[in-house]
């Protein structure tokens, strides 16, 4: 029971997003106008959940990629750009035999994580601001997207058939790219999160000093976790070029998506401060802030308002996380 | 050669600071199965020194012999390695992170290149048990442990490296009495198990029961190591400070009348479950003690006096007035004229980067501003004041708070108080960690401040200072004052008695102490 009691306290940001993200989805799929229309089938649940998750998943990886830096307690303003040149690089390499796409998909993670290692070693090294060095990174990055990509285009044997596979839906019901987001949790977070690197990412996110004196390998857990966040982040360029077959360097794309994937961080229950929170509830933060951002649809009113509504229902969500602020009685606590 | 040669043997080592000489020339030779106590003020060397055997510092010159072989450490995860392993004073423990995790922080066992959860708890569940803190659950977060649990969690940490040479620096400066019995208890085990421990305290009594090798540090160099119990404390603290040592407390005056009207008066201050109904009355003057185990609500006592606690009943009256304050804004306000040391200077009395002029400022801000704008003048001499008044050693007010040593950092604290010149003056263990030079400053301050009549609570853990300073002494127990002690009657013996809650009963001279009836 006790233990129990441990775990709860650790994932209540985690819980928090997942129950957020029920509720959001939940009024979004009942009012969604094909299943209103149609009736609650398993075709129609079924296609509305793939949109859902194709969409989400975007954001879903680039939250990721911000998570292992907020950890740190760090901030990465250059994820959204490495999606986008991501994007435009997979619009180029992503073709062929279905090996040599495959092999390109693999490569583009690779520059990722390049440009992850590049801010992390002038963080690390130069010893500054993450937010300084992602925002000229970041403008790098996006330079090179740009050189690469003047104009949308994409390959001329671009390979689309698995850009159809890992968007489409696996046994005609559960959505490859939710199925990949598993993989990734269980493959690449949880034996992370598990490993001495990884607790050292914490224990460096909460208290540097602390973690050096304790003989922890902080140096080279920030580092992975801005290779990581590359990494992540390329792979969500790389789902941008399967969803729309071709690259586009779009300034206000990325700027956007670097904001939103701070904004899922939050909602997903990771602190900014650092030390605290996990890439689980960063997921859940990112699908349930695309839900929200798609609830204006469903109830058919005018698209413009939706950044509006979208920060207010923001702004919900994350008051909901400092209620307990009200309860707070040793003043104190309120600037912990 | 019959005799093994030492653990351990440090030679000409010397290390500067810009221009600060910290270490010049210092030797030490360290034994194992010994407990080799280092005595100093702060600034004589002893945290340099420690610092270049535990890897966090490299030295100038000079070398160190781990076996009769030189070794040289690059970071102290090398020196951890061979065996040396330090508790700080500044805790090293990571608040987000569970005491499990702490204590395994570095080379956790793995299974499969994941951390062996099960095999680290149950690691860290037997180092918890050797440091006496058995009843710590390893999933707790560090930072949901009170300063005193805390401490313990770092010995366990230490413990579990499996050192050769265990440094101790300060570490029983934040335990509370029973504490400090249980890891004494630990520490002499592990001195049979022939382990070598360096032991830096500011606390005589416990380098007495502990030490067998004591060695005085001085300006950056070792004075003279001797035998503990050859010298008497005296002798021991001229060594220390270089100059005649008399007693370190100012005298106290004779009571005050009782006519005097007193300036704070609290009855039934209660915050549920932590303050159980608090009565007390302070008058101009007066310098009031609060004792009592480690925990049993003084720090919320003065909180609540501070206007930093919500919801709590009960009523305060300042100058025979009701009041409710609300914030620490409030408390400070004139018609009040309250002040509050708080316990730890690094977070709450100072922002360590800036500069000594912006520290001793904000806090007074107002006293010194017409229409909202600072009259730098009259600030630069209420500065100069304050700072000769003190005898705070600093580089100019200019330099960041950061850069002075931990004993002038306090005094900072006391003085960026003082310049608001409050009635009130609340001290939340004002002296922890701090040099006898220093200390002795404090107490003569404080008894100045009192003369010139200002009202004083005082919290301490350490009782020699509730003897030597306080006129009366509440001592708390679970959230309420379970006994006063005032004058004559504030002993050791009182002081521990009524603060573990038994009745002492003197018969003829011979007190003997039995347990309180529940």
């Amino acid at each position: 029971m006790s233990e129990f009691r441990f775990w709860f306290a650790g994932q209540r940001g985690t819980l928090l997003a997942l129950v957020i993200f029920l509720v959001m989805f939940s009024i979004y799929v009942v009012n969604h106008p094909a299943i209103a229309n149609g009736g609650f089938t398993v075709d129609t649940v079924g296609d509305v959940v793939q949109t859902a998750a194709n969409k989400g998943v975007l954001l879903a990886l680039v939250a990721m990629a911000q998570t292992f830096v907020v950890l740190t307690a760090g901030i990465d303003l250059s994820v959204g750009m490495v999606f986008i040149l991501g994007n435009c690089l997979a619009s180029y390499i992503v073709a062929g035999s279905m090996p040599m796409a495959i092999l390109g998909a693999l490569a583009v993670v690779a520059v990722g994580a390049i440009c992850g290692a590049v801010n992390g070693l002038i963080v690390i090294f130069g010893r500054l601001q993450p937010i300084v060095v992602t925002i000229a990174t970041g403008a790098v990055f996006f330079g090179l997207a740009l050189w690469m990509r003047p104009f949308p285009g994409t390959s001329a044997d671009f390979n689309s058939d698995l850009a159809d596979a890992l968007t489409g839906k696996l046994f005609g019901v559960i959505p490859a790219s939710l199925v990949l987001l598993a993989v990734l949790v269980l493959v690449i977070w949880i034996p992370w999160r598990r490993s001495e690197i990884g607790r050292a990412t914490y224990a460096a996110g909460s208290s540097e000093v602390a973690a050096y004196m304790s003989g922890m390998p902080i140096r080279r857990a920030k580092f992975l976790a801005y290779v990581l966040a590359g990494a992540f982040a390329a792979m969500g360029g790389v789902f941008l070029t399967f969803f729309t077959y071709s690259g586009e360097a779009s300034a206000s794309n990325g700027g956007t998506y670097t904001l939103f994937s701070i904004a899922a961080v939050v909602l997903g229950g990771v602190s900014l401060f650092g030390g605290r929170g996990s890439a689980v509830g960063a997921i859940f933060g990112a699908l349930a802030f695309r839900a929200i951002g798609d609830l204006l649809f469903v109830f058919n009113l005018d698209p413009l308002w939706q950044p509006l509504f979208q920060g207010v229902v923001l702004l919900l969500a994350v008051s909901v996380g400092s209620a307990r602020l009200f309860q707070v009685r040793n003043r104190l606590e309120l600037f912990n | 050669m019959p005799t093994s040669e030492p653990l351990f043997r440090m030679e000409g080592i010397s290390k500067r600071y810009g221009g600060v000489r910290a270490l010049e020339n210092a030797e030490l030779t360290v034994e194992a199965g010994k407990v080799h106590a280092i005595l100093g003020e702060n600034g004589a060397g002893k945290s340099t020194l420690i610092k270049i055997m535990s890897g966090v510092v490299a030295p100038d010159e000079g070398r160190m012999l781990l076996d009769g072989r030189e070794v040289t450490f690059a970071d102290p995860a090398a020196a951890n390695a061979a065996g040396i392993v330090c508790i700080f004073q500044e805790l090293s423990l990571i608040p987000e992170l569970s005491v499990g995790d702490n204590i395994i922080a570095s080379n956790p066992p793995k299974r499969f290149g994941m951390i062996d959860r099960r095999a680290q708890r149950k690691l860290a569940e037997e180092a918890l048990k050797r440091a006496g803190g058995g009843d710590i659950h390893p999933s707790t977060l560090v930072r949901d442990l009170p300063l005193s649990r805390r401490q313990i969690v770092e010995i366990a940490k230490a413990l579990a490296r499996k050192p050769r040479i265990l440094i101790l620096d300060e570490a029983t400066s934040a335990l509370t009495a029973s504490d400090v019995k249980t890891v004494f208890e630990v520490l002499k085990r592990l001195r049979d198990e022939g382990i070598a421990l360096l032991y830096i305290s500011h606390r005589m009594h416990e380098i007495a029961e502990l030490a067998d090798t004591c060695t005085v540090f001085r300006n950056g160099r070792n004075i003279e190591s001797y035998a503990a119990g050859s010298k008497s404390d005296e002798q021991v603290v001229e060594l220390m400070i270089g100059r005649e040592y008399h007693n370190v407390f100012p005298p106290k005056p004779v009571p005050k009348a009782e006519t005097i009207k007193p300036v704070l008066e609290v009855d039934s201050l209660t915050w549920a479950p932590r303050l159980n109904g608090v009565s007390f009355t302070l008058k101009p003057g007066e310098v009031v003690g609060l004792g009592g185990l480690d925990g049993q609500g003084q720090r919320e006592l003065l909180l609540a006096l501070f206007g930093v606690l919500r919801g709590t009943s009960g009523q305060v009256k300042v100058d025979g007035v009701p009041v409710s304050l609300k914030s620490p804004r409030q408390a400070r306000a004139d018609r009040v004229g309250m002040a509050l040391i708080p316990e730890d200077r690094k977070t709450e009395g100072l922002m360590l980067p800036m500069s000594v002029r912006d520290n001793l400022s904000f806090a007074a801000m107002s006293m010194f501003s017409r229409a909202g704008v600072i009259d730098r003048g009259v600030e630069r001499r209420a500065i100069d004041e304050m700072i000769r008044l003190l005898a705070i050693k600093t580089d100019g007010i200019a330099v960041p708070a950061g850069s002075l040593s931990g004993g002038n950092q306090q005094k900072l604290v006391i003085a960026k108080w003082l310049m608001r010149r409050p009635r009130i003056i609340l001290l939340n263990d004002p002296t922890r960690g701090i040099d006898v030079g220093t200390k002795q400053e404090i107490y003569l301050l404080l008894r100045r401040l009192a003369d010139e009549g200002a009202a004083i609570v005082l919290y301490s853990t350490d009782y020699d200072e509730l003897i030597g300073c306080c006129d009366k002494v509440l001592v708390m127990y679970d959230g309420a004052v379970r006994r006063t002690l005032v004058g004559g009657d504030i002993t050791e013996r009182a002081l521990i008695a009524s603060a573990l809650s038994i009745d002492t009963r003197t018969d003829e001279g011979a007190a003997t102490l039995t347990p309180a009836t529940a």
